[in-house]
């Protein structure tokens, strides 16, 4: 998401030191200053500010979705979003899936020694904003610090738990026959980001990851129906993986066709160049759903009237054929098979 | 950088598959050269879309899939040492030897660095001067100008801790190669575009009149593999054998000058064997003498290598556009690109990778 550090002009607070020390996860004094200084200002609610070792959360009767992400990324700060963007959208994503609603996070980061304060300071504010605009609190966290070379510059955990209406049935065991997928956007924004600012390409735009958090769009969307069998954000693997996962657990088949999957054209350009199908890209504001034909429509349109979902289009359909595999009309007019990602995406090298 | 997708409209495919359709009057043998090419044509089932009496063959354009197998069991035996910081692209490290691969050289404990670019092994060569760093540079004619750089930069900086195992080859005396078997069916051919941008066209000028084939030094894009048969079939049908280029956004007759004279700076031509299809004379790019400080081959000699390929796997003749990877009894039973048996199902350019991956005869259409 698109952070506006002016909105957010808290100053660096000053510190005795430009960089972060070991010392200051020593649980002692350094530690409190890091914590009050830097911590607190940017998440501060009254369940954190009590500082105990946990959370006291008061909820209602009802199921809960819980789920936890960890994130590494290089390079920290990419057009577009940075490393704390991702793990609050992350994790608000990962709950919203199943259609609850995302409530309180857990924050823990992994530092390493020598990671400027500055850095520290642009991912906090990062957080602070992806939080304040998904409307989810942070309320216990913990910080580690380790030696160089131990960990690169920082990771984050994130946990949350959201509150799940009882008459939501979602899962990736539930597609049917007939189901309706839809994509809510564009595809590979944020793989290609993040690999053209890591391989020094440049192109005419920049390449902007799309990282937001879609619990408003998932409420849109379930205003419109109750009726949605399946959600999923494809990150890791791209929209082959989620995909073929679906496909695999609930033994059905998936057509989609090529043409109405869209692309950014500097993306495409981006994934040519590097040999890469941005069907395997991974993306951290997109989600796809499958939905029952008679209220694909209603779901579609309610998602395109919410700004992240304005690109919201029916990709394709679910088929009783070819159980566990996806099928995809390329835009030619043949037939392919889009098949599971077999590891990391690497650039092609002849 | 530009927009791509011009060169995938589905309304210019159409209009150059009628053009194909209306120009073809018997049947033709044609063989993409290029790894890359035999991905794009399974990616957007362009074979699908020609007329029955059109052939595509896949050729041996895949640099992972012909890098010798007693080269790769080099390189894993160089990796193991503990001296030795080993730098290669991804693909290679699935690769079968003869015995594991280098995935598992890095699992017990070697130090393998997947790089992306040449130039990061000779970074990580300044990095760690410790460390004996090797670069594993293979590929065509392509990759070769990026991996002698390397050399020349290494030398310039008196990095005397980085080196290179070299495996390149040269396409045009593989084409000559396959074109005199006794059971060749190839009548004409797509010329890898990367690689004719590189070097130009010229060699294929003598190959084309000796062998009476046409030669299209062809692009990756649907419509410029679609466009580069049209030209073939043209000429396949009008009795012409004549290099005709379809890249010109790329290909320039006399191709990249100053490329070819850092390949020719650090390498010079020498015989090579091919994994799957055996030795081809005057075929690959050896290190010069010249610059023996930095050929790893000469640093790290390894004695006792007894290549061993797995009997069922037929990838030499997959290689060769002799069987499609279909016709193995092996595919996508023991071997799938998770376990695969030969190279030729590892590398994403790999002809077997790309049947297993896109084509629908996996699913039962077809
Ligand atoms: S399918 Fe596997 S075993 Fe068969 S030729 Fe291809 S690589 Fe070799």
């Amino acid at each position: 998401m698109n952070v506006d550090i002016n909105k957010y002009s808290c100053p660096l607070p000053v510190m005795d030191h430009d960089t972060v020390q070991l010392a200051h996860g020593s649980g002692g004094k350094l530690s409190a200053d890091l914590i009050a200084n830097f911590f607190l200002p940017r998440f501060g609610n009254p369940l954190l500010d009590r500082l105990d070792d946990q959370a006291v959360l008061a909820l209602p009767p009802g199921r809960l979705a819980f789920t936890t992400d960890s994130f590494v990324v290089d390079p920290i700060f990419f057009p577009g979003g940075d490393i704390g963007d991702l793990a609050i959208n992350g994790t608000v994503n990962d709950i919203s899936m199943c259609g609850a609603r995302p409530l309180y996070l857990s924050v823990a980061f992994i530092i390493e020694e020598g990671l400027p304060f500055a850095d520290l300071h642009r991912i906090l504010l990062a957080m602070e904003a992806a939080a304040d605009k998904a409307g989810v609190a942070v309320v216990t966290g913990d910080t580690k610090v380790v030696n160089k070379g131990s960990c690169d510059k920082v990771f984050i955990n994130t946990s949350g738990i959201g509150l799940l209406p009882d008459n939501i049935q979602i899962s990736s065991t539930n597609l049917q026959s007939g189901d309706r997928i839809i994509l809510s956007g564009s595809i590979a924004d944020h793989g290609m980001a993040i690999m053209t600012s890591r391989e020094g390409l440049s192109f005419q735009t920049r390449i902007r990851s799309d990282t937001a958090a879609l619990n408003s769009l998932v409420d849109c969307m379930l205003q419109a129906s109750t009726e949605i069998h399946a959600m999923r954000d494809p990150t890791r693997g791209g929209a082959a993986a989620s995909l073929n996962e679906w496909a695999k657990s609930s033994q059905i088949g998936i057509v989609i066709d090529e043409e109405t999957i869209p692309v950014h054209p500097q993306v495409r350009g981006a994934c040519e160049i590097l040999g890469i199908d941005p069907l395997n890209v991974a993306n951290e504001g997109k989600l796809l759903a499958a939905v029952p034909a008679d209220s694909a429509q209603s779901v579609l349109e309610a998602m395109q009237k919410h700004p992240y979902g304005k690109e919201a289009v029916i990709i394709g359909e679910v088929v009783a054929d070819h159980k566990g595999m996806v099928a995809m009309n390329t835009s030619l007019g043949a037939a392919r098979i889009v098949d599971m990602p077999l590891g990391e995406q690497l650039p092609r090298i002849c | 950088m530009k927009y791509l997708d011009e060169y995938r409209t589905p309304w210019i495919a159409r209009h150059i598959l009628t053009e194909i359709n209306n120009n073809v009057t018997r049947p033709w043998v044609i063989m993409e050269v290029c790894g890359g090419q035999t991905h794009a044509i399974l990616k957007h089932g362009i074979d699908q879309l020609l007329p029955n009496k059109i052939e595509l063959v896949h050729g041996p354009g895949c640099p992972v899939c012909v890098t010798p197998l007693e080269l790769l069991d080099k390189a894993i035996a160089i990796a193991a040492r503990p001296e030795v910081t080993f730098c290669s692209y991804g693909d290679m490290l699935r690769v079968p030897g003869s015995d594991h691969d280098l995935f598992k050289v890095k699992s017990t404990g070697g130090d393998l660095r997947i790089i992306y670019s040449p130039l990061e092994a000779v970074k990580i060569a300044r990095e760690h001067p410790d460390r004996q760093v090797v670069f594993f540079a293979v590929g065509f004619e392509t990759t070769a100008p990026g991996n002698g750089m390397t050399i020349l930069q290494a030398e310039k900086e008196g990095l005397h801790n980085f080196s290179v195992l070299s495996s390149h080859v040269l396409v045009p005396p593989a084409i000559r190669a396959l074109l005199s078997l006794p059971d060749n069916r190839v009548q004409g051919y797509l010329a890898p575009g990367h690689v004719c941008t590189v070097m130009g066209w010229q060699d294929y000028e003598a190959i084309a009149r000796r062998f009476k084939v046409p030669i299209v030094p062809t692009g990756f894009e649907p419509m410029d593999i679609l466009e580069g048969i049209l030209m073939v079939v043209k000429q396949l049908e009008q009795g012409r054998y004549e290099v005709q280029n379809q890249y010109r956004r790329s290909v320039k007759r006399e191709g990249n000058i100053p490329a070819q004279e850092i390949i020719n700076t650090v390498f010079e031509v020498a015989d090579r064997n091919w994994r799957g299809i055996g030795p081809i004379p005057a075929s690959g790019l050896r290190i010069r003498q010249k610059f023996a400080d930095f050929d790893a081959e000469r640093k790290f000699p390894v004695s006792s290598i007894y290549p061993r390929e797995p009997e069922i796997c037929i990838s030499g003749q997959v290689l060769q556009g002799l069987k499609k990877p279909k016709e193995c009894t092996a595919f996508g039973k023991e071997c799938t690109p998770e376990h695969p048996l030969g190279a030729t199902m590892v590398s994403n350019e790999g002809a077997c990778a790309a049947y297993y991956k896109y084509n629908m005869a996996r699913v039962g259409r077809i």
